[in-house]
């Protein structure tokens, strides 16, 4: 049985100084202050890594398995994001970073990029016999998934039912291996928190074929000195132009080949193109790719590189890499992919968590309450009160999980109004002494 | 269960604004998810008709357990032709509107398309008053 809300996205308690500036960034609302600290609400989080990104004391972490962790198998493979090739200068060829990675304790490296060129073509074929008039949408972006699933439900249908490359590559490799008898562990080389988060608890799957996720920047600088001292390149790097592409925005828009799509990125521009796909304002779009992070995968919260350098290298990564597939039928033991299956099995659940109660007189009393409580607060916005607005400080009121005193606005009209009454009382003595 | 919303004619940056929140509370209340994305659809419709055509209006939106009913008033210049302004593609939006990709001439088919009772009444010089209907089991 699967944990229901694992996070790789955390707090270290003793980093956090309670600031409030989390709480205005995080695009569900799933941070609160209280005591002097921060709260993630497990079911609200997505893991979309912003609150890393704005923590100034850097106490949100992304919790990713240790290089360690390939001690537990006797066969490792490797299966790095092509985000890895954005992290390092385009003078260090692929070859020679992969053949640095697998020097690391792998015992072979396959890269998610070939995963993700047959995904696009995939996904092209899937496209064409598509007849509905709403838009499909890319979910090779775990946060996405999950935030579709978390805030437009109604949008599930829409979401492309593919596995991602990462799963399909992990699904290659342990193909291959199938026949051997020891312990084959399969490690994704990652610059996203929100993939630990997908192995662990998967959307649309059963069960990852992945066994370990480790973090870009975690190796980096192991990494790095490997790369350094590689003598023998290996020739070990297949992937082309289009998968490697999908390590920055529009590259999987591009793959897909279609004539109307769409490339966002940066969650708030996600968010924001997903509310016009639910108000029906996105039309003659096809295809609509979404990146939580800003750049896409080169932007994830696990990598190194500033994201507009590291696309940079991507791009530059593209032009020498644009022959054309090597192996795009056989030859390369990722030729079964067919019986390997490349569609969710899984359906989508909606998983309504900003719902006030499941029973709708219930929900519509708190909504009324609710309102009566906004009206009453300031409308500052201030985050004062350890709830990023007060619309969201409202809502926690008429959950009970606070008071109106919380708002540092009313406890000031609470304490002036105090002070009045006392200052009534202290003017009225004692019947005996009052003359 | 009654919300109001001000809807201003000067600023398609804003428009949709009302529509938002009325999604957002749908979701809070639990209501299922083919009907927010109907209400959603023509109530953004409807909005973006207001300021592209009347300069703002009054949005009233009344829930209760059994449906979701929009009432849109407008003083604005009124149809003229209503069976023509509800033919797709027909469009009298103004080229500052289009530019913005609104005024494709879809929005009164939409709505209808998408709501189970479209009611409109529109006085030449007056104004028009849209009534949308959505069922909750609808």
């Amino acid at each position: 049985m699967p944990v229901k809300y694992f996070h790789s996205v955390t707090l270290d308690e003793a980093l956090c100084k309670g600031c409030t500036v989390c709480i205005k960034g995080c695009p569900t609302e799933a941070i609160r202050v209280q005591k002097g600290r921060a709260w993630i609400t497990a079911e609200r989080c997505i893991d979309c890594g912003e609150c890393i990104r704005t923590c100034p004391s850097g106490a949100k972490k992304a919790i990713s398995d240790p290089l360690s962790m390939l001690d537990d198998f006797d066969f490792k493979i490797a299966i790095p994001a092509p985000t890895l090739y954005g992290q390092f200068p385009v003078t260090l060829s692929c070859n020679k970073i992969l053949t640095a990675l697998k020097s690391m304790g792998f015992d072979d490296v396959f890269e998610v990029a070939v995963a993700a060129e047959i995904l696009s073509r995939e996904t092209r074929d899937y496209l064409k016999q598509q007849n509905s008039d709403n838009p499909l949408i890319s979910s090779s972006c775990p946060v996405v998934v999950r935030l579709v699933e978390t805030r437009f439900p109604s949008l599930i249908d829409q979401l492309v039912p593919m596995i991602s490359p990462m799963e399909l590559s992990a699904r290659i490799v342990k193909d291959k291996y199938k026949d051997r008898t020891d312990r084959v562990g399969v490690f994704f080389i990652s610059p996203c928190a929100a993939k630990v988060t997908d192995v662990k608890t998967p959307r649309g799957i059963v069960k990852s074929s992945v066994d370990g996720v480790i973090g870009i920047k975690d190796i980096f600088k192991e990494l790095s000195h490997a790369v350094n001292h590689v003598e023998n390149e290996e020739n070990l790097n297949r992937a082309r132009a289009i998968g490697i592409s999908w390590a920055r925005t529009d590259g999987e828009g591009s793959a897909v080949h279609s004539e109307n799509h769409i490339s966002v990125d940066g969650i708030d521009h996600v968010i924001d193109v997903l509310e016009n796909l639910e108000n029906g304002h996105i039309k003659n779009v096809d295809f609509v790719e979404m990146m939580s992070c800003p750049g896409g995968c080169v932007g994830g919260p696990l990598t190194v590189e500033n994201p507009y350098i590291a696309r940079n290298i991507i791009t530059s990564r593209e032009r020498s890499h644009q022959a054309p597939m090597e192996h795009d039928s056989s030859g390369e033991g990722y030729n079964t992919i067919d019986m390997i299956g490349l569609q969710w099995t899984e359906e989508i659940e909606s998983c309504a968590t900003h719902l006030l109660d499941p029973d709708y007189k219930k929900a519509m009393e708190m909504m009324e309450e609710m309102e009566i409580i906004r009206q009453g607060l300031p409308g500052l916005d201030c985050g004062s009160c350890g709830a990023p607005s007060c619309k969201a400080l409202a809502e926690d009121i008429v959950r009970g999980k606070t008071t109106e005193t919380d708002c540092v606005f009313m406890l000031r009209e609470k304490i002036r109004e105090l002070t009045r009454e006392m200052i009534e009382l202290e003017s009225r003595l004692p019947p005996g002494l009052d003359r | 269960m009654i919300f109001e919303y001000e809807v201003s004619g000067d600023d398609y940056s804003l428009a949709g604004r009302a529509s938002s929140d009325i999604k957002k509370k749908l979701k809070q209340l639990g209501i299922p998810s083919p009907v927010i994305k109907k209400t959603a659809i023509s109530m953004y419709e409807a909005e973006i008709n207001m300021v592209i055509h009347a300069d703002g209006g009054k949005i009233v939106v009344t829930l209760n357990p059994e449906q979701i009913k929009i009432v849109l008033e407008d003083t604005g210049p009124g149809i003229p032709d209503l069976d023509q302004a509800m033919q797709e593609g027909y469009t009298t939006a103004c080229e500052a509107a289009r530019e913005l990709g609104f005024g494709a001439g879809m929005g009164l088919m939409n709505i209808q398309r998408n709501s189970d009772s479209l009611h409109i009444d529109t006085v030449i010089g007056q104004g028009t008053t849209v009534t949308i209907l959505l069922y909750m089991n609808g």
